[in-house]
Formats: C-alpha cells, structure tokens, sequence
C-alpha cells in the first residue's frame, strides 16, 4: 500500500462505519430496553451494598471505599459497560466463519478485522447513544453518591483508558469468535470466557475488595484493564507513577490482544475449508 | 376397543406425550455430547459467581439485614434451583414461540390434537438444566449442615409447594411475554428482560427497604418473594402466614391472566401465511 493510497483505505472502513451505524439503529429500540432492563439488577446490587454500609455504621469504609465511593463504582461499571461491551459481533464473526461468509473478504481488497472494528465501533456509538437516556436519567436520581471525576486527569485518563479497554475487548471477543474455525459451536467458550471476564474485570465488585493475593493474581491477567482500570482512574484510587505504568500496560496488553487476533486469523484461514461457500 | 378421542387432554396422555418428547430431547442433545457437558460447566460458573460475590460480601460483614452467610447462600441456591427447573421444562421452548408465530409453524401446532399451550411450552426438555438443578440442591442442603438446621418434613412439603408455585410464577410471566411475539416482533427481547430479573431473586428481601421498587417486586412481578419465602419455609425465618399466602396468591393470579391473554392472542391470531 502506498502512502496515496492511505487516504481511500480510511475511506473504505469509514464508509463500513456508516452502513454500521444504519443497520445497528434498527436495534434501537432493543437496545433501549436492554438497558433500562439492566438498570434493574444494578439497583438491587446498589440496595444491598446500602444496607451493609448502613449496618456497619455511619462512615465506614469496605476495602478502602466510603458508600459514594461504592455507588459511584457501581454506576461507572454501567457506563463503561455500554461503552465497550461487545454485543452481536462474536455471534456475527462466528456465524461468518460458520456459514463460509468469510470467503467474500478473501477476495476483496477488505481486512476482515478492520471491517469488524468499524462495525463494533458503530455499534458501540448507537447503543451508547441510546442507553444514555435510562442510564443518564438513573445517575440523575443517585447523583447525591455520584462522586466527580478526580480531577483532569481522573476524567482525560478516563476517557483514555476506556476507549483502550474497547480494544481490549473487542480483540479478545474476536479471538474467541475465531475459535469457530475449529469447533462447531463457540458460544460456550464465549460463556465461559465472559464469566471469568465478568468476575476478574471488576464488574461484579471493585477488585480491591477481594483478598489481596486473590487481587494480586488477577492484576497479572488483561481483565482488570477492561473495567476496573478505567474506573480507578476514574475515581482517582490511581495517580502519578501508578497511572503512567497502568496505562502502559493496558497499551501491552491491547498490543498483545491485536497480536492474538491476527495469530488465531492466520491459522484460522489455513485451516478453513469454506463450508458452503 | 375405542380409540382415544381427538382432543383428549387427559393427565394420563400428557404424561405419555411428555414422556415422547423427553425421548426426542435425550436423542437430540446426545448427539453433540460435548457441547451438552460444555453447557453445563457454563451455568455452574454463572452458579459459583453467585456464590463468590455473595461470600466476598460476607468477608466484610457478617450479616445482611438480618441474613446471616450460609442463609443467603441457601438463598442463592433456591434461587437457581427454580431457574434451572424454569430452564429444563421452558426456557427455550418459550423463547421459539415467536420463531413460530413468524415462521407460520405454529398453523401446525394448532391442527395437532392435543392442547396447544401444553405442546409450545413442553415441546423441548433442556437435559443439561436438571444436573445443573441437583447442583443448586447439593448447595442447599450443604448449606442447610451449615446453618446446622434439621427442617421438618412438613417444612420440605411447604418449600416444595412454594418451589412449584415460583416455578408457576416464572412460567406465567415469561408465557404472558411471549404471547406478545402476536403482536410484535420484540418479544424475545422481553423475555431476555425477564430474565434478566432472575438477579434480583436471589437476593435478601429484607435489604429492601420500603418503597415502589420493594412493592412493585413484591406484590407486581414477585421476585423478592419467588425465592425467599421458600428459603424462610426452610430456614425459619417466616415472619407471618401472609407471606405463603402472598406467593402462593400472586403465582394463581399471573396463571390465570397468562391463560386468558394467550386465549385472547390465539383468538387474534391470523397466520403468517394468510
């Protein structure tokens, strides 16, 4: 590719980004649903997370965070969560595989991953759109726990490290999806994976409050960066030198999560026999 | 000898039809052996995950509006009983209704002699989902060694009944969305939100405190009562005969609106293919 030829590539997945966003807005009203839908487990966590704070007193404090601080963890997992979370694409790129689609990016001078990027972007641009009415009106009602951000750096280091996060997990469910050139049915894999993500990325409660070997151990995997990263810095639980190394790793492990999907692609097409197509 | 007669809907024939489908189900899911012990080890992680968040509470206090640990993890296991029982018999039966409704097979269903809502919600038996269901049993009774309780036998009957008439409850409600797909094309969209609300079932009604959302959850959509009251049947925490009466009574009255809206539905229904 030579550099004239920059410009038309970034048109080309623009242009992907557009069909993206036309096709995700038929699934506006779904996605309304699902997260107001969403909002409701959220509150039931946040009623019971209340009362343990108001047992144990005024004041005090669970691993390090005050009630607002707690609520306000719970609140940023929603938001981050809307922002990153995949939400067709593996079943889409499976189901691709599956189906021989895939053979119709071979011969076209498109990067499947690029195409699927574009479209997980779009996606993410519609339902974040969209689940911001629910989820703006929820912060509303708990805004007198929702804390600020900490500072300009808690909200630029934020923004940052979230759309880092949405690599992250974009490349992991796209690695996962490609698991379908091997095995029939990925979506247990795709389970099991998520569960593990669900606990280990902080979405469940903030890490800092298991164990701390047990949170030690999961700092070692990508999962915290997906999550409960973002929203330490968020909070400001992470400044100065811990901030610069975390982001560094995040970079690392987005880096190696590229380096995996494009891996499994490549063994993936040398063991595709194109079913059906 | 007389044949039996189109339209019998006896208890008897239903159990032999049943019986037929259970046949079909086990042939179906032996034939990707794998995939079955896969979906397993999938629902035993959600499961643990339960657990674990439960217990990384109770590592910060010891007690949850008057739950103690081992009370909210009988809890917890109630909770998933009922849903792994409302998964083996309906989940994925219902949630084709509207695949039905679009695609026009339900024409068919409507012709064969035997009641139609027993046949769309009974049609495929999810086998992975009664292993699952044992599992939540072994937790509940480890749970009971725990709280160091010896429920009577009466205590069993009662939780038994209520586990039938929260299993009822699920059903009905998750029938009543379905029947929407007459109407609409979202309807699976609100079954998933139905069953998003499983979440709130399995936690401790009493950290509720009072307001629209407690009353709505428990006299509307009684999911603060579907699994807690059977756990305080068992663990003696029942504060007053109106709770049994309460879950019991919501589950008849969603039963009954579930039937009459699906008669209502069938009587406007006009096939796909018309």
């Amino acid at each position: 590719m030579g550099r004239a030829g920059c410009r038309p590539q970034v048109r080309k997945y623009l242009h992907v980004f557009a069909i993206g966003i036309q096709n995700t807005l038929v699934y506006r009203v779904n996605f309304l649903f699902r997260a107001a839908f969403g909002l409701i487990p959220l509150t039931g966590t946040l009623f019971v997370w209340r009362t343990i704070y108001r047992e144990k007193g005024e004041g005090v404090s669970v691993g390090g965070y005050a009630l607002a601080s707690m609520v306000s963890y719970y609140l940023l997992v929603t938001v981050v969560d809307a922002m990153t979370a995949v939400a067709e694409d593996d079943w889409q790129i499976a189901a691709d595989i599956r189906d021989g689609n895939i053979s119709q990016f071979l011969l076209k001078p498109l990067d499947y991953l690029a195409y699927r990027l574009s479209l997980y972007l779009s996606g993410r641009l519609i339902y974040t759109t969209v689940a911001m009415v629910p989820v703006a009106l929820f912060l509303l009602t708990m805004r007198a726990d929702l804390l600020p951000p900490a500072g300009w750096t808690g909200i630029l280091g934020f923004a940052f490290s979230v759309v880092l996060a949405g690599l992250l997990q974009f490349f992991i469910a796209y690695s996962m999806a490609l698991l379908a050139f091997w095995v029939l049915d990925v979506s247990t894999f795709i389970f099991i994976q998520f569960a593990f993500e669900y606990i280990a990325s902080g979405h469940l409660f903030p890490l800092d409050i298991l164990p701390p070997t047990l949170a030690a151990v999961l700092r070692l995997t990508p999962y915290p960066y997906l999550c409960y990263f973002p929203i330490s810095i968020y909070l400001g639980r992470v400044t100065g030198v811990d901030l610069m190394q975390g982001l560094l790793i995040q970079t690392g492990w987005v880096i190696a999560g590229y380096g995996l999907a494009r891996w499994m692609w490549h063994r993936g097409i040398r063991h595709y026999s194109a079913a059906g197509g | 000898m007389r044949p039996p007669s189109p339209r019998s809907n006896s208890p008897a024939r239903l159990l032999s039809l049943y019986a037929a489908m259970w046949r079909n189900s086990v042939t179906r899911e032996m034939s990707f052996k794998a995939n079955f012990l896969l979906w397993i080890v999938v629902e035993l992680l959600w499961f643990a995950l339960q657990l674990a968040f439960m217990s990384v509470l109770y590592s910060h206090t010891d007690s949850i509006a008057g739950w103690s640990k081992w009370e909210v993890v009988l809890l917890v296991g109630c909770s998933n009983f009922l849903q792994q029982l409302f998964t083996a018999f309906f989940l994925t039966n219902l949630t084709d209704v509207s695949e039905h409704i679009r695609t026009g097979r339900l024409d068919f269903m409507l012709l064969l002699p035997v009641n139609t809502r027993f046949l769309v919600s009974l049609r495929k038996v999810d086998l992975g989902a009664y292993i699952n269901a044992a599992c939540a049993v072994g937790v509940m009774v480890y749970a009971l060694h725990r709280l160091q309780l010896h429920p009577t036998w009466l205590q069993y009957a009662g939780f038994s009944v209520l586990c039938l008439s929260g299993l009822l409850l699920h059903y009905s409600l998750t029938f009543l969305l379905c029947a929407i797909a007459f109407w609409s094309v979202r309807a699976q969209g609100f079954i998933y939100g139905y069953y998003n609300l499983f979440n709130i079932a399995r936690l401790p009604d009493s950290a509720f405190p009072r307001g629209a959302f407690k009353a709505f959850f428990t006299f509307g959509l009684p999911m603060l009562v579907v699994s807690n009251v059977p756990t305080k049947v068992l663990a003696n925490r029942l504060e007053s005969p109106w709770e049994l009466a309460l879950a019991l009574g919501v589950a008849a009255v969603w039963f009954a609106l579930s039937e009459a809206f699906w008669r209502f539905s069938l009587r406007h229904y006009t096939s796909a293919s018309s």
